[in-house]
Parts: C-alpha cells; structure tokens; sequence
C-alpha cells in the first residue's frame, strides 16, 4: 500500500453526514480533524455545520461540539476557554467553525472583540461565499460579479468580497492562514501548526458549494485547486505580522478557468472577465512585495 | 389523549447528542454509482484521500466505497489518476 | 463581618463569594460598578475566577454559554439597553438548562435616553425562561446573588437579580458580608452532570423533533415550577446558616389589614414606611413585598389574599395599551378564585421619579377608598 499523502488516516468525520453531495465544507471539516486531532471542542454558529453535525440525537464528529446562536461564535468559544481553564484543563483547543455568513457579518463584531482580547481560541471561516444554508444569498464573503439569490441582477454581486483577511490582519494576531480543500496536506499542516500557537488564531477555507456555485458535484476539488491555480484564492500565512505565500505558482493560469466552471459566473462577459483578472493581477502584486 | 402523555420529571432537561450519524445510511441518496476497475487501481488512496463522506476503506490496501453511505459525488472518478474510476446509473432497488 | 456597601458593591462581593469561574460583562450605567470592583477584585488576587471583558452584552450572554456550558459557575451583569441586547442569549441559556445568573440594576428604556430606575427593562425580559428576584436593600442584593446561584443550580435554570438603578446600586447601606466558609456551606462547588466533557463526543443544542422539543419545554416549565418550593428550602437554609430569611413573598403588617400595598424593589422598603405611618393614623394598612416574579409565586398569593380585601399594586414599570406588569400577573393568579380581593394597579416612577412614602400613602388611600379605577392602570404622580 503506497498512500501518497501526508494526511493521516484516523477519520474524525464519520460517514452518514447530511452535507449536500460534493461538499467542501465537509471535506474541510475531515481535514480540519486530521490537523487538530482529539482534545478538541468545536463551537458553531448557525451555518451549513449546524445541519451537517447532524440533528439531535446524533453527530458527525468524533469531538465535543457546542451549537450557539448566530452572531455569538467568536464570543462562546472565549467564554468554553476560559470555562475550561477556571476548571484546570489547559490543554483542550477551542475551535470556532463558522460560515462566512456569520464570520464576514453577523459575527464579526463577536470575532473582532475575541480578536482584539486575543484570546486563546482558532476561529475557522469556511467561507463558500454566501449564505448557502438559506439557501444561496449575498454575504460580505461573495465575490464581485457572482450571482446569488439576492444579487440576481445582470451583472451580480455588485460590491467587491470583504478583505476579512485584512480586517484580522489589523488585530495585530500571532496566526492567520488560507487553505482550500483541493490542498489536504497544506490544510493539515496549516492545521496542526495553528493548534500549536497560543492566542487568537484565524483560518479562513475556500469552500465549494456545488448548488450554490452551481458546479457539478465532481468538481468541488478540481475548483478548489483552480482557485489557488488561476490565483483566484492565495494560500498564504501571516505569522506575528510576517507575510508568506504557502505555494509559488511562477505560472498562474487565466482566472476564466475557474470562472468558467461556475453557473454562478455563467452570464460573465469576456470584459467582465478581463476585469476580473485585473483584480486579482492587482492582489498577486501585492501579495508578492509582501513574500 | 390530548394531554401531554409523559412524565417530566423522567425527561432529561436537554437533549445531548452522542450517537453517531454513521447510523443514517445516506447511500439511498445516490443516483450514479462508482466502479472501480480493480486491475487498473494503482493503489494510489487518492479517492480515500478527497472522499466528502469519507466512506473508502483503505484499510485491505485497496480501496473499497462503502455502498452504504456513497452519495454518488464522482469526485473520486474526477480524481482518480489512473482514470479506474467509472461512474454507472444506480439500478432501481 | 458589617460593611457598609453600595448595592453594586454588595452585588460583586456576592459574586466572589459565590467563588465564580467565570465573570463576562460589559459597562453600562449604572452597573458598572459590579464589574469595576470584580476586576479589582481580581487584580488584588482576592477574586479568582476568569474575567472576560467582552466588547457586547450580546457577547457577555454568549462567554456564559460557553462558560457554562463545560460546568463553570458564571456570572455577568447589564442594565436596561444592554439587558434588551442580551434578549436573544437569554433564551437560548435557558433552553441549554445552564444555571447562570446576572444582576440587573433596573434602568429604564429608551427612547428618549435615560438614566434613571424602572423595571420594564426586566419585567419585558418574562418569556425568556429565566428566573427573576427583585431585591429591596444592598443585604438582600448580596444574599440573592448567594440564594440564585443556590436555586438555579439545583434547577438548571438561569436566574436573575434585580434591584433598582442608583436607589440602591449606588446607595451606601450596612451589609452584614457573610464568612467564606458559611457561604461554601449554603453554596457548595457547582457538579453539572450536564456539562459537556472535553473528552467525549456529544454535540449540545442541536436541532431535536417538534416532539422532543415540545418536551424539553414541558420540563423547563415543570422545573421553573419545581423552583418555587426550591427557592423556599433555600430560604429555610440560608436562615440556618446565615440568621436571614428570604421568601418568594414577603407580608407585612397585614395580619387585620383591609388594603395592601404590593411593592417591590426599593419601593418596597419605603412602603414598610408608609405602612408604619398610615398605621399611626389608624388605618387597617398592609405591605406585600412581591420578591419572585418568575417563577411566579401564584399559590402563595392565593394563600396569602383574604376575601374582603383591597391590594393596590404598585408598578414603575408598564406594558403599553395594559397594566402594570406586576399587577397583570397579580389578577392573573388570584382569577381562579371564587371569592377575590379587589385589585387597584397604580403605577408610578416610570424613569426614576421619586416613590415617596407620601406618594405610596396617597396610592394606599385611593385603594382604600375605592376612588382608584380597577379596570385600568391608575398612573400615579407625586405632585410636589
């Protein structure tokens, strides 16, 4: 048996999960546990998770897992932490695992404040750009241009996705990272390196949603891989401030790649397209006076 | 029997969830099935590695989906590098 | 050990002496004080529970969920805007069966800005399945945080103390403060066998049947009720221990009365004043000091109430288009009674306005004299 990969085997995801067929978030959850391991309590907020850790009486975890309201995740889990702590155990890592409806928006203010207290928790976004469990509206996490429920116009999501990443960035934080599903052994090492570093740590996954993207279910990694390809979502790392590109891609392919897999770009023009490669040409140079 | 036919007092105040969603076989959900050709399989594990219900046993060497849960995805047929994996219709149950 | 505390003060020694884990809060006027003296407290190393200072009251609530929930004893305090921001964790703390408690000090809502004292800001907080304790001087503040924690914790249910803004949380009154190993008596080391284990894979609050969740609320209800003789026992012991007895309602000089004022908070302390007065005129007057408002204490009012009688409620604080609050859920209890006490409510002090011991001997009158309208609220003010 040759398996070549560095992730390791033992599962704390179990089979039987409600998540849609080909679903990101899911993969990003089995990752996430290989990373992180037992001694671990997840805390969710309302998102695709609050289904998918599957209704009373059952779980898809093979770890504790707190349910709490919508705008409150970053605030349980500081609350979970410091519970635990007052009782002697030090050792449990607090994980937050949020959609980007309740990272970009409803919770932020609640991010911002753990954040800023830097408390000894890791906040996960997994952000597939829009609420998909209400069925695909408009979030701070959607792209320009993209189509959702709510943003059903012509030429889709009017206003440019929210810089999260930035916005933590500005809390002065000892770990930021980006990772993707098409990329398991990054996302475990991003994962196990996270659980290692003491304070406020925040991991946002680029998550596929085949109904809300509109891609097929076979495609969850293949999109996933072109985003980070076409540069569309750069892995990256920011350690006490230090900016690192986890991949060097010398070659990006055209952002239309990726685009073009998507129904929710479907009614993209070749100038809209164009446009959209400017931008993110524009985020590359950044990024690489930064590395 | 309109009134409420049980006893609180035998209820417990929340209803914690501990049993395993192992239990709820979302196998029926599938529609196209995977095959895979045995005798093209390099043993790879890269289907096991990118499965959403994480339902491919590696454990024999060769992986086996378990029929159970597969949802019939086909990511593992889009992934698979020797190209082994084939998506069939589900024949009727 | 006598001291002579303000009612946030007295409040936040209650809380160290509870020896709470965890402490989540956020300022407001005119609580503040609470979580001012526990960082005090903290820093000079004679409180050691965790202290979160979050940047919301929705967030103190949330910290509490998550404290509480691994079994740590916790605590926060709001007022008024804050409390109403909070309205959405209450229920949810509630429905997750976690005995935390918080102090309120009544403020009033907004609009227009205020400052100052009335209890809609709790009273408007009914339906979330928490606990309520009105308390009428600094002693009883301290005592009530020790006797909440005590009750909620036997019936897993959140519970709430409440006292009047500046009347009390910023007056200066004697407090006897009880020894710590009395308290580790009355209070012993919270033991939730409901508390999620870091060691075990269970998920807390997922989405269960209609059926199940049908249930889970009977039994909330059941031991919201069970609570009330709870909170008794708990009164009997906290007398053992600590020389002090506190009860769901609390009767004074009502033995031969003909009307009875029905007071609480702060007022309620003023009214026992009134009372005397009144008394000294020769009139037939009685105080009924309402300390529970959830659970309600209806049997006890039942038992309590003569035929023949009048009780002129008091209320500084109101539901718009009804009554006041206390005197809705007064009418409430006593309507399956054959033979029923006349019922006046009057309500007075909206946004701190003074209750006087003259205004509440004017209210007392009307009543007694059947010059006050029983079918609606009679708004009351001292015209001085």
């Amino acid at each position: 048996m040759t398996i070549k990969t560095s992730i390791p085997e033992s599962e704390l995801l179990s089979a039987g999960h409600l998540a849609c067929q080909g679903c990101g978030a899911t993969l990003a959850m089995r990752y996430a546990l290989k990373g992180l391991g037992k001694e671990t309590v997840l805390v969710t907020p309302a998102c695709c998770w609050t289904i998918l850790a599957g209704p009373a009486p059952r779980l898809s975890v093979g770890v504790p897992l707190l349910h709490c309201p919508f705008a409150t995740a970053a605030a349980t889990a500081s609350g979970l932490k410091a519970g635990l702590v007052a009782k002697g155990d030090e050792k449990t890592q607090v994980v937050v695992w949020a959609g980007d409806g309740g990272t970009f928006d409803i919770g932020l203010q609640a991010l911002s404040g753990a954040a800023d207290r830097n408390e000894d928790i890791l906040y996960v976004c997994y952000d597939n750009e829009a609420y998909m469990n209400t069925g695909i509206q408009r979030s701070g996490g959607t792209p320009q241009k993209a189509w959702t429920m709510t943003t059903q116009g012509k030429g889709g999501s009017e206003r440019p996705k929210k810089d999260l990443d930035s916005i933590l960035e500005a809390h002065h934080i000892p770990y930021i990272a980006t990772v993707t599903p098409g990329y398991p052994e990054d996302m475990v090492r991003k994962f196990k390196k996270a659980r290692g570093i003491k304070g406020f740590r925040f991991i946002r996954v680029l998550s596929p949603c085949p109904p809300g993207w509109k891609h097929d279910s076979s495609d969850t990694v293949d999109l996933s891989k072109l985003a980070v390809q076409t540069g569309s979502f750069a892995l990256y790392e920011i350690e006490d401030g230090a900016f690192r590109l986890s991949m060097k891609t010398p070659k990006r392919k055209a952002v239309g790649e990726y685009l073009k897999r998507q129904g929710r770009f479907r009614h993209l023009t070749e100038k809209d397209i164009v446009e959209m490669q400017e931008v993110v040409d524009a985020a590359w140079k950044r990024y690489e006076s930064r590395s | 029997m309109p009134r409420l036919a049980f006893d609180p007092e035998k209820t417990a105040p929340i209803l914690i969830s501990g049993r395993s969603m192992a239990e709820n076989k979302t196998g029926i959900w599938r529609s196209i099935r995977p095959q895979i050709d045995k005798e093209k399989c390099t043993h790879c594990m890269v289907c096991w590695k990118y499965c959403p219900e994480a339902c491919v046993d590696i454990a024999s060497g060769i992986p086996e989906i378990n029929m159970g849960y597969c949802k019939g995805c086909a990511i593992c047929a889009d992934v698979c590098p020797a190209d082994c994996v084939e998506m069939v219709e589900e024949v009727a149950r | 050990m006598r001291k002579v505390l303000m009612g946030n003060h007295a409040a936040a020694v209650g809380v160290k002496l509870a020896r709470t884990d965890v402490v989540s809060a956020y300022p407001i006027t005119p609580q503040t004080q609470i979580i001012e003296m526990l960082n005090d407290l903290g820093e000079s190393g004679q409180f050691t529970g965790r202290f979160i200072k979050v940047e919301s009251e929705h967030s103190a609530m949330a910290a509490c969920l998550g404290s509480a929930t691994v079994g740590a004893r916790s605590f926060t305090a709001t007022s008024s805007q804050g409390l109403a921001y909070m309205h959405e964790m209450l229920h949810w703390v509630s429905g997750a069966r976690l005995p935390i408690v918080m102090v309120d000090v009544n403020r009033a809502m907004g609009a227009p800005w205020i400052l100052w004292t009335d209890q809609t800001d709790s009273l408007s907080q009914r339906d979330t399945g928490w606990m309520q304790f009105y308390c009428s001087s600094n002693q009883e503040i301290l005592d009530s945080v020790l006797m909440a924690y005590r009750v909620a914790e036997q019936v897993l249910i959140p519970a709430m103390v409440v006292y009047d803004g500046f009347t009390l949380s910023h007056t200066y009154e004697p407090v006897d403060v009880p020894d710590q190993k009395l308290v580790d008596e009355f209070l012993p080391k919270l033991e939730n066998a409901y508390a999620l284990r870091p060691d075990t894979a269970e998920a807390f609050s997922a989405l269960p049947s209609p059926k199940e969740y049908y249930r889970l609320k009977a039994r909330l209800d059941h031991d919201m009720t069970r609570a009330l003789g709870v909170f008794e026992e708990a009164g009997k012991r906290f007398e053992e221990i600590f020389g002090r007895r506190y009860r769901l309602i609390e009767p004074y000089r009502c033995e031969d009365a003909d009307t009875i004022l029905v007071v609480s908070g702060a007022p309620a302390s003023t009214a026992q004043a009134a009372v005397d007065d009144l008394r000294k005129q020769g009139c037939r007057a009685g105080l009924l000091k309402m300390r529970a408002f959830r659970p309600f204490p209806a049997e006890a009012l039942r038992d309590f109430v003569r035929p023949g009688t009048r009780l002129a409620v008091v209320d500084r604080n109101y539901s718009q288009g009804h009554h006041g609050i206390f005197c809705e859920e007064i009418k409430s209890a006593l309507f399956p009674l054959k033979s029923r006490p006349e019922v006046y409510g009057f309500i007075a002090g909206l946004g701190g306005g003074d209750i006087t011991p003259e205004l509440l001997k004017e209210i007392w009158k009307e009543a007694d004299e059947g010059r006050a309208d029983a079918s609606t609220a009679n708004w009351m003010e001292d015209a001085r």
